[in-house]
C-alpha cells in the first residue's frame, strides 16, 4: 500500500514572533497572510468554537495550552431562542490562533468543517507545531506580549529579515478602541413575550448572555456601547445589564458616564468588562493583570458564604480591591489563587457585577444562578 | 470550617489482598489517606492483611493490623483500640462492604465510631440498582431505563416500553451468565425465554441497551459545605460494553465538545449532591455518539481505580484531599500541593494527554475466555503521558510489556489473518483487539466500517491510520535524504520507538539513536502542574516527549542523584511486593543523604508514582532508549535496576553495556546467575546440588535427555506458542505433545529439560549482602511441595517441618553462593529438600517478591539494608542468625482470582496464577494460617461441615488422602467422594457417601446438584499431575467440579499438603485467630528489631 504523504510534508510554514524577539516556527492553517495583536493564552480543554467567538478577544492571538484541538470539528449554526447554539457571536473573533496540534480529521455529528476550514473561510491565520507550553511559560513570566503570527503561502521561504523587522513595530491593540469594533451599531430586540425587560450594554456581548436573559422570560434591548444613559433609560427598564467587551475598560468613557447615571435608577448587573467599567464609573480603580485570566478553572470564593465557585474566565485587567473603599461597592468575591477582585456588590442597591463569565460557553455552568439572582431584582418594586 | 476536633483516632479499612478489580490503587489511597491523617496529628489504626503494601508499613501508618477485613475481625480490633471514626471510602469495595455490615451489625454505633465523610445510607443509595435508580430521577438525573420481568409477555410489554434494542440481565445468577441483547421483539422473546429458565428466582431485567454508546467518566469533590468539583474526565476508547477497568482510557476527554463536557459535569456534581457524598466518587456515564442524550450508569462512592488514575492523570492528590474533607475541612481551605500557593479547589488544566491500557493474562489460565465485556479481568494497566495521542498510545503500548514495540513495526503484525476473522474480533473484543483494529486497517476496511463494528470513535481510529502512514513511509524512507531528519522528528513526535525505526530501516536502534542525536532530534523533560503552566510548579511531576523544544526544569549538576527503576505495569508475578521495594529504597536513598532520589515508573496504580514520594517522578518507559534519554539528562551516580523486579533486572545487562553505572551487585554477575550454564558451573565449582538439567535444540534430543535422567521433567521452552511457558512432564508422551503443540525447540529457540523432583519440599531464603557480610532475612518453608509455582504456595517464616540440620545447610549454601557471586545489594535463593538433602532451583541476584514478608515478619527492612550495600556501605552492624527465631509466626497465602475468569481452571501447577497475596503474623501456624485464609477470602468450613474429596490416579495416590479424611471425621465433618475415592476412604475405614459424577448428570446423588444446593463446605480435588496436558478432553469431571465450586464460591484445594495444613487449622479452630495484635507489637517484641 502506497501512504499518502502525512500532511506534515506538505504543509504551509508559518512563524509567530514574539515583541521580544522570541520566534517561533510551525506550520500554518486557516488563512494565509500576516495579523498582529496581543498574545494571550487560555488554559480551557475544551471550547474553542465559543472562545474563538468570543468579543472578548478582539484585538489577541490566542494560544491554547490544551495541545491537541480541532478534535470535535467547528459545528453547524443551529440557532437556539434566535441565536447561534455553538458560538459566541457571528464571526471569529481572535486575530489568529496559536495550538500546537492541530486535528486534520475530526469527527463529531455536530461538527460541519474542520478548524483549518474554518479559519480559511474566515480569513484568520493559525499556526500549530508550537511548544506552547514553552510559549506559556514566557507570557507566565513576562507578561502578555504583542507578537505577530504570520502564516505563509505552500511553498513560500521565510524571509527572516522581513519577519524580525515586521516585530519592531508592533500596533498594541489596547491602545484602539476595541470594543467599537465588536459593539451593535444599532439597537436589536430580543422578545420573548416577558413581563420584564433588561436594556443589555453591549461592548461585545456572547450571545450565551442574551440566551440566559431570555431563557428567564427576560426580553433584551441591545444597544450600543456608547449609548447614553437617557438612551437606555428611554426604553423603561427594569433592569441594565452590562456585558463584557474586549480591552482597556479605561477606554469605555462613554459607557461608563452611562453606566454612572443608570445605578442609582435600575437593577443592574455586569459581567467581567461590565464589572470593571462599574468599579470606574462609581469611584474605582483598574489596573491590567501581568497575563490576565483565561481559563476554566478559576476559583471564585464569595467571602460572606465561603462558597466557592468554578468559574470560566477571560479577562487581562481587574478592579483594584483597595480602590472600592472610595465607593459605594464593596467586594463579593475574590479569586482564591491570586486574590484578585472577582465580583463586587452596592451597599444599599440592587447592583452588582462579576469578573467572571457566569453564562459559561465555553466553561462550567455553576454561577448561572446568577442570572436567577438578577432576574429576582427585576421583580423587586 | 477546620477540621472537626472530636477526632482523636481513626480506623481506616484497606482492601485486602490484590485481585482483579482491586489491586494495588488502594495502597496509593491508602497511603496518602494515612498521609493526610497523620498530618493532623490524628492517631491512626490501619487494618490490612496485604502485607505487601506501603500502608502497612507503621512508620506511614500508627497501628497496623494484618488482619482480615471482615466485621468480625474489624469489630475485635474496634473493641481494642476503640477509634473515634471510621473512614471506609480507601479499602474499594472491601472496606466498603465491610463497613456497610459493620453498620447493620449495629457494632459501629456500639461502640460510638462515626463514619467520616460519605454516610452509610448514601453508600447503600449508590450499591443498590432500584434505590439509585430513584435517587437519579429524583435529582433530575437520567438512569438507564429499566424494569424486571417473570414472563416472557411481561418482557415483551416492558421492552415496547423502553424501545428496542433492549439487554436482558439475568437475576441470580453468577457471572452475569444469559445475559443478551435483543433488537427486536423475535429476539427478546428467545432471550427472554432462556434467560427465564437460567435464573433461579425466574426473573430478567430487561434494560434499554446503550452498546457502542461513548463511555466517560468524571471524578467528583464534594466537601461538608456542598463545594463541589470535577478533578477530571475520562474517555473511554472502548465503548459501553466493556467494563471500564478493561477499557483503553483518555483524559482527558478528546470527542467532546463543551457542551457535552459541561452538560456532563453539571449533571455529575447535581448526582453527587443529591446523593450527599462527602470526599471523593466516581460517576460513569453514557453518552449517545450522535446526539447530547446520555446516562448515568454507576456511582462509585469511593476512591476507585478510576479516581487513583484521575490522580495520576491529573497531579491532583485526590485521596489526599478526599481525605481532609472528610475531616470537615472545605475545598477552599486546603492548598494545591503542586504549586504550593494556589487553592486545591479548582479543576486541573491539562496541557496533554494521557493513555491508559489494561493488562490482561488471560493466556496463562488454561480454558479461560479471552473476550473482554462487561465483568473485568485484566490484572493491571499502564498510563502514557504525551503530547499527542499517537505518542502516548504507542508509549503505553510498549510499557505493557508484552512483547510489542509500538502499535505498529511488530513482526507478527504480519501473520495473514482472514478478513472474517478480523472483523470478528474488531466486533467482538479480545485482548488483543487494539492491534485486530491495526490490522483490519491496513487491510483496508473503512474507518466507517470499523466504526460500525467496534463503536471505536472514528477519531481515535484516525489517529491509528496516522501511525500506520509513518510505518509506511518509514519503510520507503532513505536516511541519506535530506527530508529524513523531519521524517524521523515526525515519527518521534507521533511516538515511534528508534526500534521501532530501526525495524523499518532494517538496523539497529542504535544507529538511529546517534542519527537523531546528530540530527538534534531529543525528547524534552514536561512538567505536570495541575495548571497548564499558568503558575510554576514547586513539585517534580515529570514526563518525556517531542511534542516541545524545551526542557520544563533546569537540571542541577554536582549533587548526588540516584535513578531507581519502577516495578512497571502489574502482572501475575509482578506486583504491589515490588513497588514497596521501590518506594523503601527511595525512602533509605535520601536517609542516606542522596540529594536526590528519582523514580522512574509508569504503573498509575502505585504508591511509587506519586510525585512526592520521590525528589523527582519521571512518569515513564522502562525502556533502554528512554532510560539512557533520562540517564543523559540527568547523569546521575547510577541507577538501581535490582528492586523493581523483572523488567528493570531484564535491562541491566544492556545498560551496563551502554555506559550506564549500575549501583549494586555487577551487570557481569547477575549473567552469571541468570544464564543457566555458568550458574551451573559455578554450582559444581561450590560444590554444591542441583538437579540435573540440559539445554536442547531438538525435540528428539529433548526426549533423550528426559529419557536419561529419568520422568519427571520440568519442561522449559524458551519460545512458547500459546499458553504455559513451563510444564512438568510425567511420561514421553506428555513431553512430546507439549514442545510439539505448545512451543517451538530450534537451534534459536532451545529448551531447558530439568530433573523434577516429586514429593521435595521448596524453601526460599531472602537476604542481603555487601560483598563481605552475608545476611539472611529469613528462612522460608513452602507448604506445598515443589511443582507448585512459588508465588502459588502458602509458606512460613520460620520453618515448620524443616531440621535445624537442613536449615544450617541452607544457610551455609547460601553464604557460599552469595560471596561467589560478590552480591552488593539483595538477593533470593530457591531450594529443594528431598530426604534431608538440598539442591539449589535458582538465585536471583534482586529483590524479590517474598522481601516484605520477610522484613515484616522479621522487623528488619531489607530493602533499606540493600540500599546500604548498594550505595557501598557495610551492613556488618546487622547481627542476625536465620536460626534466631521469633516468638511469632508469619504466613503468607495467595489470592485467587478465578470467579472472575470464566473458565479458568484453578489447579495449581508450575505457572503462576494468583493476583495477589496476603500474610498473618500469629501465636503459631494455625494462628497465622487461619487468619491468612480468611484474608485471602477462602471461607474455613465449620467443623461440623461436609467435604467432597476426590483424588486422581492410581489407589496408591488415592490411600494418600486417607490420613486427611480421617482427620476431617474427626472433627465431625461429613465426607463425600467420587466412586473410586470413596471405595479407598471406605476400604480404610472411612465413612464417605458417594456421588455420582458430572457425566452422570440426571442420576442422584449428583455432585454437581449437591454444589448448587450448597450442600458441600470444601472440596478436595487432586488432579493427576500426569494428565494435566491432555489437550483433547478439557472438560473433564475433575475440571468441572472445580470450576462449578468456584462458580459457587465453595473453597477448592488442589493440594494434599495444603489439605493437611487445613486440618490443623480446623483442629485448633477455637483457639485459633484470637490473638488481635498489631504488627507494632510483634515488631517490638523483638530484641533485633530494625524499623
Amino acid at each position: 500500500m502506497v501512504p499518502q504523504h502525512s500532511t506534515f510534508e506538505k504543509s504551509k510554514k508559518a512563524i509567530l514572533l514574539l515583541e521580544d524577539g522570541t520566534l517561533f516556527v510551525g506550520k500554518g492553517f486557516g488563512a494565509t497572510g500576516k495579523i498582529s495583536g496581543e498574545v494571550v493564552f487560555s488554559t480551557q480543554m475544551v471550547g474553542y468554537p465559543e472562545a474563538l467567538t468570543d468579543p472578548s478577544y478582539k484585538g489577541q492571538v490566542l494560544t491554547l495550552t490544551y495541545p491537541m484541538i480541532g478534535n470535535y470539528g467547528v459545528p453547524s449554526n443551529e440557532l437556539n431562542l434566535g441565536l447561534p447554539l455553538y458560538f459566541e457571536s457571528d464571526h471569529i473573533q481572535v486575530q489568529g490562533l496559536v495550538i500546537h496540534e492541530l486535528c486534520h480529521e475530526p469527527f463529531h455529528w455536530a461538527s460541519t468543517r474542520t478548524l483549518d476550514k474554518w479559519l480559511l473561510d474566515e480569513g484568520v491565520p493559525g499556526i500549530y507545531g508550537v511548544d506552547t507550553r514553552r510559549l506559556t511559560k514566557k507570557l507566565r513570566t513576562h507578561g502578555v506580549m504583542l507578537g505577530v503570527l504570520q502564516v505563509f503561502d505552500t511553498g513560500q521561504e521565510i524571509d527572516l529579515d522581513t519577519v524580525l523587522k515586521d516585530g519592531k513595530n508592533i500596533a498594541d491593540p489596547n491602545l484602539t478602541d476595541l470594543v467599537k469594533e465588536v459593539s451593535v451599531k444599532q439597537p436589536v430586540k430580543y422578545g420573548v413575550d416577558g413581563k420584564k425587560t433588561v436594556v443589555l450594554i453591549d461592548c461585545g456581548v456572547k450571545y450565551s448572555i442574551i440566551r440566559n436573559l431570555l431563557k428567564r422570560g427576560i426580553n433584551v434591548v441591545r444597544v450600543p456601547y456608547d449609548a447614553s444613559a437617557s438612551e437606555v433609560l428611554a426604553y423603561n427598564p427594569d433592569g441594565v445589564f452590562l456585558s463584557n467587551g474586549p480591552g482597556d475598560p479605561k477606554k469605555c468613557v462613554k459607557t461608563i458616564d452611562c453606566v454612572r447615571e443608570v445605578v442609582d435608577k435600575v437593577p443592574f448587573m455586569g459581567i467581567c468588562l461590565g464589572a470593571q467599567i462599574l468599579a470606574l464609573a462609581l469611584g474605582g480603580d483598574t489596573y491590567k493583570l501581568k497575563f490576565g485570566h483565561r481559563a476554566q478553572n478559576q476559583p471564585a470564593l464569595d467571602l460572606s458564604s465561603r462558597r466557592c465557585y468554578i468559574t470560566t474566565q477571560n479577562h487581562g485587567y481587574a478592579v483594584d480591591i483597595e480602590s472600592l473603599k472610595k465607593t459605594p461597592l464593596e467586594m463579593w468575591f475574590i479569586n482564591a489563587n491570586d486574590k484578585t477582585t472577582e465580583g463586587v456588590k452596592h451597599k444599599s442597591k440592587p447592583v452588582f457585577a462579576v469578573q467572571w463569565h457566569p453564562e459559561a460557553s465555553p466553561g462550567p455552568y455553576d454561577t448561572e444562578l446568577l442570572f436567577d439572582k438578577f432576574a429576582k431584582t427585576l421583580e423587586a418594586p | 470550617m477546620p477540621k472537626f476536633d472530636w477526632i482523636k483516632k481513626v480506623l481506616v479499612l484497606g482492601s485486602g489482598a490484590i485481585k482483579i478489580g482491586e489491586a494495588a490503587e488502594f495502597d496509593y489511597s491508602g497511603s496518602q489517606c494515612l498521609k493526610a491523617l497523620r498530618e493532623e496529628g490524628i492517631e491512626t489504626v490501619l487494618v490490612n492483611p496485604n502485607i505487601a503494601t506501603i500502608q502497612t508499613d507503621p512508620r506511614l501508618s500508627g497501628k497496623v493490623y494484618l488482619l482480615p477485613v471482615t466485621p468480625e475481625y474489624v469489630e475485635k480490633v474496634i473493641e481494642k483500640e476503640r477509634p473515634d471514626g471510621i473512614l471506609l471510602g480507601f479499602g474499594g469495595q472491601t472496606a466498603l462492604n465491610c463497613g456497610v455490615e459493620l453498620d447493620k451489625k449495629g457494632i459501629l454505633q456500639k461502640y460510638n465510631v462515626k463514619v467520616l465523610g460519605t454516610p452509610i445510607h448514601s453508600i447503600e443509595d449508590t450499591g443498590d440498582r432500584e434505590r439509585f435508580r430513584q435517587a437519579m430521577l429524583k435529582a433530575n438525573v437520567p438512569p438507564l431505563n429499566s424494569k424486571s420481568a417473570t414472563s416472557v409477555k411481561q418482557a415483551l410489554e416492558v421492552a415496547d416500553e423502553i424501545g428496542y434494542p433492549v439487554i436482558v440481565r439475568v437475576a441470580y445468577t453468577l457471572g452475569g451468565k444469559g445475559a443478551g441483547v435483543a433488537r427486536n421483539a423475535e429476539e427478546l422473546s428467545e432471550t427472554a425465554t432462556r434467560g427465564l429458565a437460567q435464573s433461579r428466582i425466574c426473573q430478567i431485567l430487561i434494560e434499554e441497551y446503550v452498546g457502542h454508546w461513548k463511555e466517560v467518566e468524571y471524578e467528583v469533590m464534594r466537601d461538608y459545605a456542598d463545594n463541589c468539583l470535577t478533578v477530571c474526565n475520562m474517555e473511554n476508547f472502548d465503548p459501553m460494553g466493556v467494563h471500564t477497568g478493561d477499557s483503553i482510557v483518555v483524559a482527558p476527554s478528546q470527542t467532546m465538545s463543551n457542551r457535552e463536557y459541561h452538560l456532563i459535569r453539571s449533571t455529575s456534581i447535581n448526582a453527587i449532591r443529591a446523593l450527599g457524598i462527602v470526599g471523593e466518587c466516581n460517576i460513569q456515564w453514557a453518552l449517545h455518539p450522535k446526539s447530547e442524550e446520555y446516562r448515568v450508569i454507576e456511582v462509585n462512592s469511593r476512591m476507585s481505580r478510576s479516581s487513583a488514575l484521575a490522580s495520576k492523570v491529573t497531579g491532583y492528590p485526590l485521596a489526599y484531599i478526599a481525605t481532609k474533607l472528610t475531616l470537615g475541612y472545605l475545598l477552599p481551605e486546603l492548598i494545591n500541593k503542586v504549586t504550593e500557593v494556589t487553592t486545591a479547589c479548582f479543576e486541573p488544566a491539562l496541557d496533554y494527554i494521557t493513555v491508559k491500557i489494561p493488562r490482561w493474562d488471560l493466556q496463562k489460565f488454561k480454558n479461560a475466555d479471552r473476550h473482554v465485556g462487561p465483568q473485568m479481568r485484566s490484572v493491571g494497566e499502564v498510563m502514557a503521558i504525551g503530547r499527542c495521542f499517537e505518542e502516548a498510545l504507542q508509549k503505553a503500548v510498549r510499557m505493557l510489556d508484552t512483547g510489542k514495540v509500538g502499535l505498529v513495526c511488530n513482526p507478527e503484525d504480519d501473520e495473514s489473518e482472514s478478513e472474517a476473522r478480523i472483523r470478528n474480533a474488531v466486533e467482538n473484543p479480545t485482548d488483543e483487539r487494539l492491534y485486530k483494529l491495526v490490522k483490519a486497517l491496513k487491510m483496508g476496511i473503512s474507518v466507517t466500517e470499523i466504526y460500525r463494528l467496534s463503536g471505536v470513535d472514528p477519531f481515535f481510529l484516525y489517529k491509528i491510520q496516522n501511525i500506520i502512514d509513518m510505518e509506511s513511509r518509514l519503510r520507503q524512507l532513505n536516511l541519506a535524504e535530506d527530508s529524513a531528519s523531519e521524517v524521523i522528528r515526525e515519527a518521534k513526535r507521533l511516538g515511534f520507538s528508534d526500534e521501532q525505526i530501526a525495524i523499518c530501516q532494517k538496523t539497529d536502534e542504535y544507529t538511529i539513536r546517534s542519527f537523531r542525536k546528530s540530527a538534534n532530534i531529543l525528547p524534552v523533560i514536561k512538567q505536570i502542574d495541575t495548571l497548564a503552566a499558568e503558575w510554576p510548579a514547586k513539585t517534580n511531576y515529570l514526563y518525556l516527549t517531542y511534542g516541545g523544544d524545551e526542557d520544563d526544569i533546569e537540571l542541577k549538576s554536582g549533587i548526588s542523584k540516584v535513578i531507581v527503576l519502577g516495578a512497571g505495569v502489574f502482572r501475575i508475578g509482578s506486583s504491589v511486593e515490588f513497588d514497596w521495594c521501590g518506594v523503601n529504597t527511595i525512602w533509605a536513598l535520601k536517609k542516606n543523604g542522596i540529594q536526590e532520589a528519582i523514580m522512574v515508573n509508569y504503573n498509575p496504580e502505585t504508591v511509587s508514582t506519586d510525585y512526592d514520594v520521590s525528589d523527582k517522578l519521571y512518569f515513564e518507559e522502562l525502556s533502554v532508549e528512554r532510560i539512557l534519554d533520562i540517564y543523559e539528562k540527568e547523569n546521575p551516580m547510577g541507577v538501581i535496576t535490582s528492586v523493581g523486579g523483572q523488567i528493570p533486572n531484564n535491562l541491566a545487562m544492556e545498560l551496563s553495556e551502554r555506559g550506564v553505572k549500575l549501583l549494586g551487585t555487577s551487570a557481569q554477575n547477575v549473567d552469571l546467575a541468570e544464564d543457566r550454564s555458568k550458574f551451573s558451573a559455578l554450582l559444581d565449582q561450590l560444590q554444591i546440588r542441583q538437579p540435573s538439567w540440559s539445554k536442547l535444540l531438538s525435540i528428539s534430543e529433548a526426549k533423550r535427555f528426559a529419557e536419561k535422567i529419568g520422568y519427571p521433567v520440568l519442561v522449559r521452552p524458551s519460545y512458547v506458542l500459546s499458553g504455559s511457558a513451563m510444564r512438568v512432564a510425567y511420561n514421553e508422551t506428555v513431553l512430546e505433545n507439549f514442545l510439539k503443540l505448545a512451543a517451538k525447540v530450534s537451534r534459536d529457540h532451545p529448551v531447558v529439560i530439568s530433573k523434577f523432583i516429586d514429593h521435595a519440599k521448596e524453601v526460599e531464603v531472602d537476604g542481603v549482602s555487601d560483598g563481605e557480610n552475608v545476611l539472611i532475612g529469613a528462612i522460608m518453608e513452602h507448604v506445598e511441595y515443589a511443582g507448585v509455582h512459588s508465588g502459588d504456595a502458602t509458606m512460613a517464616i520460620p520453618p515448620q517441618a524443616l531440621k535445624v540440620e537442613v536449615q544450617q545447610n541452607i544457610a551455609k549454601c547460601t553464604e557460599r553462593i552469595v560471596k561467589a557471586l560478590n552480591i552488593h545489594g539483595p538477593y533470593n535463593i530457591q531450594y529443594l529438600v528431598k530426604d534431608d538433602v538440598v539442591n539449589v532451583i535458582e538465585c536471583n541476584l534482586r529483590a524479590s517478591r517474598s522481601m516484605p514478608f520477610v522484613s515484616k515478619t522479621r522487623g528488619i527492612n531489607l530493602i533499606e539494608l540493600a540500599t546500604l550495600a548498594m550505595l557501598g556501605k557495610k551492613i556488618d552492624f546487622v547481627k542476625l542468625s536465620p536460626m534466631t527465631i521469633a516468638n511469632h509466626v508469619g504466613v503468607k497465602v495467595p489470592q485467587f482470582s478465578f470467579m472472575r475468569l470464566s473458565g479458568a481452571d484453578p489447579v495449581l501447577g508450575v505457572e503462576m496464577l494468583s493476583t495477589g497475596e496476603v500474610a498473618c503474623l500469629g501465636e503459631n501456624f494455625s494462628d497465622a494460617f487461619s487468619k491468612a485464609l480468611r484474608s485471602a477470602e477462602f471461607s474455613i468450613p465449620d467443623r461440623d461441615g461436609s467435604v467432597f474429596i476426590s483424588v486422581g490416579g492410581s489407589i496408591e495416590r488415592k490411600r494418600r488422602v486417607v490420613p486427611i479424611a480421617k482427620a476431617f471425621v474427626d472433627l465431625g465433618f461429613k465426607i463425600y467422594a467420587t466412586d473410586h475415592t470413596a471405595d479407598v476412604l471406605c476400604e480404610s475405614g472411612v465413612a464417605a457417601v458417594k456421588l455420582f459424577k458430572v457425566k452422570e448428570a440426571g442420576v442422584s446423588p449428583n455432585v454437581l446438584d449437591y454444589l448448587q444446593e450448597r450442600k458441600i463446605d470444601l472440596v478436595i480435588n487432586v488432579p493427576i499431575a500426569s494428565k494435566q496436558t491432555n489437550y483433547s478432553d478439557i472438560l473433564t469431571d475433575g475440571y468441572i467440579i472445580r470450576r462449578q465450586a468456584v462458580e459457587f464460591n465453595v473453597p477448592v484445594i488442589t493440594n494434599l499438603q495444603l489439605a493437611q495444613a487445613l486440618v490443623d487449622v480446623l483442629k485448633h479452630k477455637n483457639s485459633n485467630g484470637n490473638s488481635i495484635r498489631s504488627l507494632n507489637e510483634y515488631m517490638d517484641d523483638l530484641p533485633w528489631k530494625m524499623w
